[in-house]
């Protein structure tokens, strides 16, 4: 365990939307931490609740969502017992995000240049001119030419939009960013220009990155933890290249052979069957057995629940007890060729 | 089949030379964007062909131009030993259609949202008369959607799009255009907006109908990586010209192209060490509308060279297989040594 | 000032998924009323606003129809001394020329609906034959189409309808029809033709064109039945037009007087000096049926946007189902936490 103090610190965060019908629990039991100049990734697929554990962690989250249970504190601060005025200060200048497409925002009306003074301005005394002044500077960091300053967001391509972005959300030089699928919109060679961009920034300034996405090899390159989640759930949590090399949980290692790579040898990959759980309904016990190669006896009865690893690692899976290692790895690909998933799942 | 079928892996339909320019720009002095300059590819029978590119490389509209969505502003597509651009002029005839099929992106786009699973696929068999009313649609029905892995067939023959997850749409899609028993299937990003867990399977699934039915495709993608996987050629296209071509394999081990080298760079890459590549020049779109002559890379090109502002080159062959159409190689079709890199 | 954060009600595509999975119980709803009506008038029973139009239009309707049973006898009989006020005899009164308002005003309505729905239905049919035809096939065709529905959108209707009423000789129904659908037509077919350029692009039409499907039976069975929302919401506009336009011009005379209906009884009411003698029972009424009227197409117009706009619907339910399980929404746009164990 590390021995610094955590600058996120999310405990059984409990997130539910009310629908007509009942709660669909969105984001259940979910906790992880945090710490000061580290990257920690997200990743999931559609509907397992990582954007929605985001926006709630910024409360930004709209009806029909509330928060049921668990407690954030960011530092000292106990996010979820914040008043308006509070959550006003701890937005931007504690926590920034950057959100999932760059023309969500930014306004289409508004010069990039106005809409970052904004928001300084809405968080610091700073006449228009020194926030000009700053922003240029900001403009600069990011990569932006300065003059480019009054330029209208359609002026912009893609990369530099998500950018100004970027630029908007570092303005107050927030400790921790919260990106949600930044560069999911844009084409590789750009994004990789980005997350270069992303880690001299981190050098320079030092803040935490919450980095949320689908796509896992990005996020093995880049993170230095990482969270998987399924339904709502956390399932395991790794250092990246441990994760990547040995997954423990079943779904992370149907994860991690869901993607084709284009350095190294060519697998054989054969996804996983199924499809994410309605969340309205999800299956009885673990919510990934009925997708699992590896489900046993107790999986559908009952709810794994996270045991540390040795190695700083985590895992929610009955196949894991914490005193026995039991390889994954091994196991599924003993699966895979002798019931020859791939041609059955085809 | 007539004598004159291909066989496995002899040319089906060959894209010659085809451009395509859209008119944009104010009311007067019309501008033309140039989406495809030049571009030309062969699709042979039982084998996947891919074509890569990002946004603004022209993937998207050359397989519009093969599937007669759009037309072509110049060039000929050969198929049956016929350029149907000439014999079919105003517009693709039932006979293309049947042989010529697409899928698109966009799983929740691509099927009509009021109508029915059932209704969406008869309509495929009655057009081509590939089935008669009655019991023998409905078992013709049935069957597609079993081949496409959705079975039991009856869960989903009166089911609504909305009803269905992303995969299962997109296996519909398939299922429509499997019903008219094409020989080519033109597959637009078929799992670019399908979770990373079901991409797989919608590609195996590709491969085995392929298999079973010697069908040809046409893979457009901007993931190098799934290209490899799932293509036997690819080729790499960057503001509407075809660049790069090569077995998949090679293309991924010795990419000729720089722009080749960019995007594998690129990629992202899970054994890289966090921040261990270089830095880059700034990225940006190539310029499409009133393009400069020459290569449309050469403003980012680390090798470029003053020819390169002034004439395209033409395709210059490194082996068999591989082709590339950059000054560092040749400029015609004599391969010269490459240059040290 | 506060920032601009933008609050994300179902809009990434995580939460989308999760709203889709919400949608599931409302459709079955929707089931039990699809059984016995065509499913794009089912959803119109959930809007509380749709409900009150339709009852109010309802009523209208029938009295209409009933009217020779509600009350029998010629509307334009003279029944008793003129300008008298409404009493047990005559509920409204007579007019200025001692005709029973209640028998107007009930007779009255059959006219004015006739005209609206007939003006509402033959406006709606050539603007979506115009309007699709230019959002389907573009080039040529729609240069031509765009070009006449502009110079009918800008041409002022009721100077044309002046006009055009000064050169026909017999006002009958159909010369109404005619000149209000003239008149009527431009405005569906251009908001027709918008939805049709933008349904135009979906993939599901190139999918259908790549299939062979023929030009006409695309635009009628594949996306006419995406737009029906659109096209019953510019039904209700122009008959709401319709019905505002015939009373306008045979309160200016240019109608049939000798006819019975609510335009013409206003002009009666001001021919015969209603005002001036403080007469409100010879006006009044017509004036409020045509308002309630208009009214009630209005309300069946908000049910119709509810329905294309799953947003409006899914906010109004939401904040019942909020009140229901107590959860205080401080009045703030910030997520609220509920510190108790919730339902399961």
């Amino acid at each position: 365990m590390s021995q610094v103090r955590p600058i996120l610190d999310v405990r059984e965060l409990r997130v539910e939307y009310m629908s007509p019908s009942g709660p669909v629990v969105a984001a259940d039991n979910v906790s992880f931490h945090i710490d000061p100049g580290e990257v920690y990734g997200l990743a999931g697929e559609s509907g397992c609740g990582k954007s929605t554990v985001a926006l709630a962690l910024l409360r930004v989250l709209g009806p029909p969502a509330v928060i049921t249970g668990g407690q954030v504190f960011f530092n000292d601060t106990d996010v979820l017992r914040l008043d308006d005025r509070e959550l006003e200060q701890y937005r931007w200048r504690d926590v920034a995000m950057v959100f999932q497409s760059a023309m969500n925002s930014l306004n289409p009306v508004m010069k990039i240049g106005d809409q970052i003074i904004d928001a300084l301005q809405a968080h610091e005394q700073m006449s228009t001119r020194a926030a000009r002044e700053r922003v240029k500077e900001l403009l600069q960091i990011v990569g932006i030419d300065p003059r480019r300053i009054d330029a209208y967001p359609h002026e912009l391509s893609g990369g530099m939009r998500q950018r100004a972005v970027i630029a908007m959300a570092l303005a107050l030089n927030p400790p921790l960013l919260i990106m949600d699928e930044p560069t999911t919109a844009l084409d590789v060679v750009v994004q990789q220009e980005i997350m270069q961009q992303l880690s001299d920034l981190k050098s320079q300034f030092g803040f935490s990155v919450l980095f949320i996405t689908h796509d896992l090899s990005l996020l093995v390159e880049f993170s230095d933890r990482i969270g998987i989640m399924y339904a709502g759930e956390i399932v395991e949590e790794a250092p990246a290249k441990e994760l990547f090399k040995d997954p423990k949980h079943p779904y992370t290692f149907g994860l991690m052979h869901s993607f084709p790579l284009v350095h190294g040898p060519r697998r054989a990959l054969t996804g996983i069957p199924g499809a994410p759980p309605n969340l309205l309904d999800p299956p009885s016990g673990c919510r990934f057995h009925d997708r699992c190669a590896l489900a046993f006896a107790p999986c559908p009865l009952q709810r794994p629940q996270l045991i540390q690893l040795p190695g700083d690692r985590q895992v929610a899976c009955f196949l894991h007890d914490g005193v026995h290692d039991f390889d994954t790895s091994t196991a599924m690909q003993a699966r895979i060729d002798e019931a020859d998933l791939v041609g059955a799942h085809r | 089949m007539t004598a004159q079928e291909p066989l496995n892996g002899e040319v089906l339909l060959s894209v010659r030379n085809i451009t395509k320019f859209f008119p944009v720009g104010g009311m007067f002095g019309r501008l033309q964007l140039r989406a495809l300059s030049d571009v030309s590819f062969d699709l042979k029978r039982g084998r996947v062909l891919a074509l890569v590119g990002e946004s603004g490389s022209g993937k998207s509209t050359a397989a519009r131009c093969v599937a007669r969505l759009i037309e072509p502003s110049g060039g000929e597509i050969w198929f049956r030993g016929q350029n149907i651009l000439q014999t079919e002029k105003k517009s693709a005839s039932l006979e293309y259609r049947g042989d010529v099929q697409m899928i698109f992106q966009d799983p929740f786009g691509s099927l009509n949202p009021v109508k029915t699973i059932d209704h969406t696929l008869r309509r495929s068999l009655q057009i081509h008369k590939k089935a008669h009313r009655g019991k023998d649609a409905t078992d013709k029905v049935r069957s597609l959607l079993n081949s496409v892995g959705l079975a039991p067939a009856e869960q989903f023959i009166d089911k609504y799009p909305y009803e269905l997850s992303g995969g299962q749409r997109q296996r519909v899609s398939f299922a429509r255009a499997l019903a008219v028993e094409p020989e080519v299937i033109l597959a637009d990003e078929p799992v670019s907006m399908l979770d990373v867990s079901i991409r797989m399977g919608i590609l195996n699934l590709m491969e085995r109908l392929k298999e079973d039915r010697g069908l040809s495709y046409l893979y457009i993608t901007h993931d190098l990586a799934s290209a490899r996987y799932f293509a036997d050629e690819t080729a790499v296209m960057y503001g509407g010209q075809m660049v790069e071509g090569a077995e998949s394999e090679e293309l991924v081990k010795h990419p000729a192209h720089p722009y080749t080298q960019r995007l594998l760079d690129a990629v992202p890459d899970p054994l890289a060490e966090h921040g261990e590549r270089s830095g880059h020049q700034r990225w940006e779109p190539p310029i499409l509308v009133d393009p400069p002559p020459g290569c449309p890379f050469a403003p980012r090109c680390p090798y470029v060279m003053p020819v390169c502002r002034e004439v395209m080159p033409g395709p210059t062959h490194l082996n068999d297989q591989h082709w590339v159409r950059c000054h560092l190689h040749g400029s015609g079709d004599i391969a010269v040594p490459m240059a040290a890199d | 000032m506060s920032l601009q954060i933008p609050v994300l009600e179902l809009e990434s595509e995580e939460v989308r998924e999760i709203g889709t999975g919400l949608q599931g119980p409302e459709q079955s709803q929707w089931a039990r009323v699809r059984n016995w009506a065509p499913s794009w008038i089912a959803p119109l029973f959930h809007s509380k606003k749709a409900i009150v139009g339709m009852v109010i239009l309802l009523i209208y309707i029938a009295l209409a129809i009933l009217a020779p049973v509600i009350s029998p006898g010629d509307p334009k009989a003279f029944v008793a001394r003129p300008h008298l006020p409404p009493s047990s005899a005559h509920w409204l009164g007579t007019t200025g020329l001692g005709r029973d308002v209640w028998a107007q005003t009930i007779w009255g309505a059959r006219f004015t609906l006739e005209i609206g729905f007939l003006v509402g239905i033959a406006t709606t049919v050539v603007g979506c034959v115009v309007g699709m035809s230019a959002g389907y096939f573009r080039g040529r065709i729609d240069d031509v189409l765009s070009l006449f529905m502009n110079i009918f959108l800008i041409i002022p209707t009721i100077p044309l309808l002046v006009v055009l009423a000064a050169f026909v000789g017999s006002k009958d129904l159909a010369y109404f029809v005619a000149v209000l659908t003239l008149t009527g037509w431009a405005w569906p077919a251009r908001v027709i033709r918008s939805q049709t350029l933008s349904l135009r692009e979906k993939d599901f039409v190139a999918a259908s064109v790549v299939v062979g499907e023929k030009g006409w039976r695309i635009i009628f069975r594949e996306i006419l039945p995406n737009m029906l929302s659109i096209i019953v919401a510019s039904f209700i506009g122009s008959t709401i037009f319709a019905i505002g336009a015939q009373a306008a011009l045979e309160f200016l005379g240019l109608g049939n007087p000798g006819r019975v209906s609510w335009g013409t009884n206003l002009y009666w009411a001001q021919n015969d000096a209603g005002l001036l003698t403080g007469a409100w029972w010879t006006f009044v009424p017509a004036g409020v049926c045509i308002a309630l009227v208009a009214f009630a197409f209005a309300m069946i117009n908000y049910g119709v946007d509810e329905i294309t706009n799953p947003r409006l619907r899914a906010r109004s339910g939401i904040d019942k189902v909020l009140k229901e399980r107590k959860v205080k929404t401080t009045g703030t746009r910030a997520t609220p936490v509920v510190q108790q164990r919730s339902v399961s």
